[in-house]
């Protein structure tokens, strides 16, 4: 929608060449990463002060329901960003037959991941 | 592709053999391979949950090897990494925001990109000495 908004209206007109999902993609890559700044520097402030921790401790901080929730947060924004940013390095670099194959192997990669990094964080909060 | 037999094939650029790396070059493709090495990162981060929520024996297998000398040099880099790529999103947001597109904002905004990456890190390593738990 905002995106939309930052179209020309020659571009919505046209509807050609680079007049398509750039826009879109963009402002995405935007928004994860915006998203990430807070979540990303939770991470890195929390690993800091839990270094040296034992397991007890470690799980007793990740079923915080605060540091539960950053931490599905986290995985969300992170792998989409990655998928984001992977996808123009696959665009850019790729240009045989494997492109494609690359492209859809990739984005479900990280789905794939962020389903098991989310299924694991369930398991230690609700787990033990 | 096919090129006609008289035009020769058109000259892609820029040509990174034959650049002349620059602050601004060099901190543009840091960005992309930072990015990079972060999504390999993160399939760190997801093994490493899973080893959590496997149990204490699995938890303390990936805490030796990332305290072994090759995870130590691992996690530095990527720590080192993820503050480069922070600090060069930062930097990219405010020129979306169109702020610091002149020449000498950009060689300003570059090097405290790599002041604050290498600050950072060094931060994030020496912080643990003085965390007591």
């Amino acid at each position: 929608m905002l995106s939309r908004q930052m179209r020309s209206p020659f571009e919505r007109a046209a509807g050609l060449g680079s007049a398509k999902e750039g826009v879109e993609h963009w402002w995405r890559e935007r928004v994860t990463a915006v998203a990430l700044l807070p979540l990303t520097l939770w991470f890195i402030v929390s690993i800091v002060m839990h270094s040296g921790s034992d397991y007890a401790a470690f799980v007793a901080w990740l079923k915080m329901p605060l540091a539960t929730c950053m931490m599905i947060l986290l995985l969300i924004a992170l792998f989409y960003h990655a998928a984001l940013g992977l996808q123009v390095i696959i665009e850019d670099y790729v240009h045989s037959a494997i492109k494609i194959p690359a492209l859809v192997l990739m984005r479900l990669s990280c789905f794939g991941l962020v389903a098991a990094g989310i299924l694991a964080v369930l398991r230690i909060v609700f787990g033990h | 592709m096919s090129h006609s037999p008289i035009a020769p094939p058109r000259p892609r650029s820029p040509n990174i053999q034959i650049y002349r790396p620059q602050l601004t070059s060099v901190l543009s493709i840091a960005n992309r391979i930072s990015g990079g090495i972060l999504a390999i990162a993160g399939i760190g981060l997801v093994a490493w949950l899973v080893a959590v929520a496997d149990g204490p024996q699995a938890y303390s297998a990936a805490q030796s090897a990332l305290a072994s000398p090759v995870g130590r040099i691992v996690l530095f880099a990527v720590t080192f990494a993820f503050f480069l790529h922070l600090c060069g999103g930062i930097r990219h947001l405010a020129w979306d925001a169109g702020y610091g597109f002149e020449l000498r904002a950009i060689y300003a905004s570059g090097w405290a990109v790599v002041a604050a990456s290498i600050v950072l890190t060094l931060a994030a390593w020496i912080a643990p000495l003085f965390v007591t738990w």
